[in-house]
């Protein structure tokens, strides 16, 4: 401490003060701060567009892929299917892997509804016996034919968009079904959103009341 | 200090005074170290603050010696987490370290906290402290949060499906968020990496930035008073005063109150070893394998009571709630010392504060109790594990038991206790006969309601016979099952019984 300068008096500061603001090296400093925040912004831009970029390619991921033969699944079943993700990398592992439940209303009609409870997402459970989907996590019910029957679900079970080809069952994949971004079409053909809606009106749910069967466990279209 | 240089001084102080010489940072720390605080505030209260930063430094080291070995690939991740768990020496007690010494910060800041807001230690001059304490308790939970994401477990993959979840339900843009959440439109190996860089390197970062300027803050302003009644805080008066009680009767931070923190901070870190030790490592429990759907996902410890508020929000306000509630409550935390930044600071003057505290630690603590067994949820195999108690089938018909198997084999269990096991979903049916009459059984049966789906698809007419001819049955010895009164009547052709009216009579007729 003692090697120190000795600080400059207090006229010779303000002096320095003085001489600095109006001087040749400030305007240069002003530059060079006005170069390294341009520097920034050019970083910067790929930078956001690197950020967003899981938006950005967006068009791509949704893709028509086989989950099986039609005459896998028999009229009045409902069964548990497993596909891969259609866009997929080595080092996804097994979370590549989305199982589903295909049923079969009656031959040739298929629905193929998400795992993901229309709640928070959890995987629910086909019991046959009583014909429901059951949810582990807060306890949402569903029908057979995906409409809700109880619990926190605000809608029925999302279902992928699916149609037959050649004797095979296909179904259009590749995203986790959230009430924003729904896994398929929807549930009710006779509302499915022309393919030439902008994308954020497409992927708004479209169902309302005319084809969500029943809100409480109690109206009669879901019975026998 | 002495900056001679004379070889007379053992080596080890002529290396120091090399050093300080080129550093110069004694002064501070001397400056630090010695700040007078108040006599009062050398107290147990005090020592929250300094145990959270002893842990935000054994996270940090444990953190950094797990990531010798962790892969952070969702093909690999959880491998890795299991042969830290069982093949390296010792790397199941870094891995325990690690998850307990999370579980011990939250709490621990939490208390903190809690003892900062009852103590009026957020009023002026230190408001931002506190507000920079509040983004420094989200980064925590964020933490939290993205460590249990990297366990990559079944919990791990379906709490990522509940965060997209609660994402998609943004208005307009959430669709966009759960992409950007997940790094892509599924839970895979990009969300894994993208909570890597959260866990690792984003929030870890800017927390220590923030605890350092926490602490650079708690030093300028010095440590809060004890809070005594009718101590008003002023602005214009409070540095003044603050500086008359540090100077006139405070003790140097270094050794007067130090101590207590000290003894604490290695109280807590032996906390945390111990019950690393004898608890071992969360996890990872199965395979994140989402075709693995016989799974009962939960959070950890310090979100369970999310769980449960999630549970028992009603559907449609659910959306609502979970969107603003969050956005209110942080906006509270940071306006509060703007608001309430002067006046008392003692909590005999202060019950507002004091219930608010107390509601808000009993609703901490009920939810999380129920998240621990989640009545709300189905028991996904009482149907077919458990066995109808024995003495709700003897002495029944053929039909009444039959009934009992409809009961078992339909998952009414699922929902319903009987004789104290089965799910909590809906009420327990050991005495629903006393509730319910025989036409009032068949109806909830066939159509449901109450949040009950209706099983009339599910049930031939037999079967629906034998079940309420089962439940008919369900009622303890001394209580008669309940009856509709007009099924009397009708069995007593239509005359009441004590009834004074006579039957058979010719009606008179109509005027």
């Amino acid at each position: 401490m003692d090697e120190k300068l000795p600080p400059p008096s207090k006229e010779e500061h303000e002096q320095r003060l003085e001489t600095d603001r109006v001087s040749r090296r400030t305007f240069l400093m002003n530059v060079g701060i006005a170069l390294n925040a341009l520097a920034a912004l050019a970083i910067a831009t790929p930078v956001v567009a690197y950020l967003l970029g899981p938006l950005l390619r967006r068009k791509e991921y949704r893709q028509w892929i086989e989950i099986g033969s039609v005459d896998d699944f028999p009229p009045g079943e409902t069964k548990l299917i497993t596909f891969t993700n259609p866009f997929s990398d080595p080092w996804d592992g097994e979370s590549a892997k989305v199982p589903a439940y295909v049923r079969s209303t009656s031959l040739g009609e298929f629905k193929v509804f998400a795992i993901n409870c229309a709640h928070l997402g959890c995987p629910v459970r086909w019991f046959a016996e009583s014909q429901l989907f059951m949810c582990p996590c807060h306890g949402g019910v569903y029908y057979a034919d995906g409409s809700r029957a109880s619990g926190p679900p605000e809608r029925g079970l999302f279902t992928y968009e699916s149609k037959v080809e050649g004797g095979k069952l296909l179904i259009k994949a590749g995203q986790l079904p959230t009430l924003r971004n729904r896994a398929g079409a929807g549930p009710c053909p006779s509302l499915t959103a022309p393919p030439n809606e902008p994308k954020l009106v497409a992927r708004i749910e479209q169902c309302r009341p005319p084809c969500r069967p029943s809100d409480r466990g109690t109206s009669a279209p879901t019975i026998g | 200090m002495s900056p001679t240089m004379s070889p007379k001084r053992p080596w080890y102080q002529r290396a120091y005074d090399w050093l300080e010489r080129r550093i110069q940072i004694e002064g501070p720390i001397k400056d630090a170290a010695l700040h007078p605080v108040p006599r009062s505030t050398a107290s147990w209260w005090y020592v929250f603050g300094s145990a959270s930063l002893t842990l935000l430094i054994l996270q940090v080291v444990t953190g950094v010696l797990l990531g010798l070995v962790y892969q952070p690939t969702a093909a690999h991740a959880w491998e890795s987490l299991q042969m830290l768990n069982h093949e390296l020496p010792l790397g199941w007690f870094l891995r325990a370290m690690h998850g307990w010494g999370s579980n011990f910060m939250v709490a621990v800041v939490l208390i903190h906290m809690a003892q900062v807001f009852l103590f009026g230690a957020y009023k002026f001059p230190r408001e931002l402290t506190w507000i920079v304490g509040v983004f420094m308790l989200l980064m925590t939970l964020g933490m939290a949060f993205t460590g249990q994401v990297l366990r990559w477990d079944q919990d791990s993959y379906w709490g990522l499906g509940i965060g997209a979840s609660i994402m998609g339900r943004v208005p307009w843009i959430g669709g966009e968020l759960v992409h950007l959440l997940l790094g892509g439109p599924i839970i895979n190996g990009a969300t894994l990496t993208r909570f890597f860089a959260l866990h690792v390197f984003i929030i870890p970062g800017t927390l220590l930035a923030f605890t350092a300027l926490h602490v650079w803050m708690v030093l300028k302003l010095g440590v809060n008073e004890w809070p005594m009644p009718g101590r008003i805080v002023r602005r214009e008066t409070y540095i003044a005063e603050y500086n008359e009680l540090t100077h006139k009767d405070g003790i140097p931070f270094v050794p007067g109150a130090v101590w207590k923190d000290l003894f604490f901070s290695a109280a807590i870190l032996f906390a945390v070893a111990v019950c690393a030790a004898m608890f071992g490592p969360f996890g990872p429990k199965g395979v994140p394998d989402p075709t693995i759907i016989n799974t009962v996902p939960k959070p950890d410890f310090f979100f369970l009571w999310i769980y449960t508020v999630l549970s028992y929000l009603p559907p449609e306000m659910e959306t609502p709630f979970i969107l603003i509630v969050p956005v209110v409550a942080v906006v509270v935390l940071v306006a509060l010392p703007l608001v309430a930044g002067i006046g008392e600071k003692s909590l005999w003057r202060r019950p507002v504060a004091v219930v608010s505290v107390m509601f808000l630690a009993v609703c901490f603590g009920v939810w999380t109790h129920l998240g621990t067994y989640t009545p709300w949820s189905p028991e996904m195999s009482a149907w077919s594990g458990q066995s109808v108690p024995v003495n709700l089938l003897r002495n029944r018909t053929p039909l009444e038991r039959q009934g009992a198997n409809v009961f078992q084999g339909k998952q009414c269990r699922n929902c319903h206790a009987v004789g104290g096991r089965g799910g909590q979903r809906g009420p327990a049916l050991d005495e629903v006969a006393t509730r319910l009459t025989e036409d009032q059984l068949y109806r909830q049966v066939l159509l449901g309601g109450g949040n009950m789906p209706a099983y009339g698809s599910a049930l031939s007419p037999a079967e629906t016979t034998a079940l309420v001819q089962f439940l008919k049955t369900l009622h303890p010895p001394h209580l008669t099952p309940s009856a509709d009164a007009s099924r009397r009547v009708v069995e007593q052709v239509g005359v009441p019984p004590n009834s004074t009216v006579e039957r058979g009579g010719e009606q008179s007729p109509a005027r």
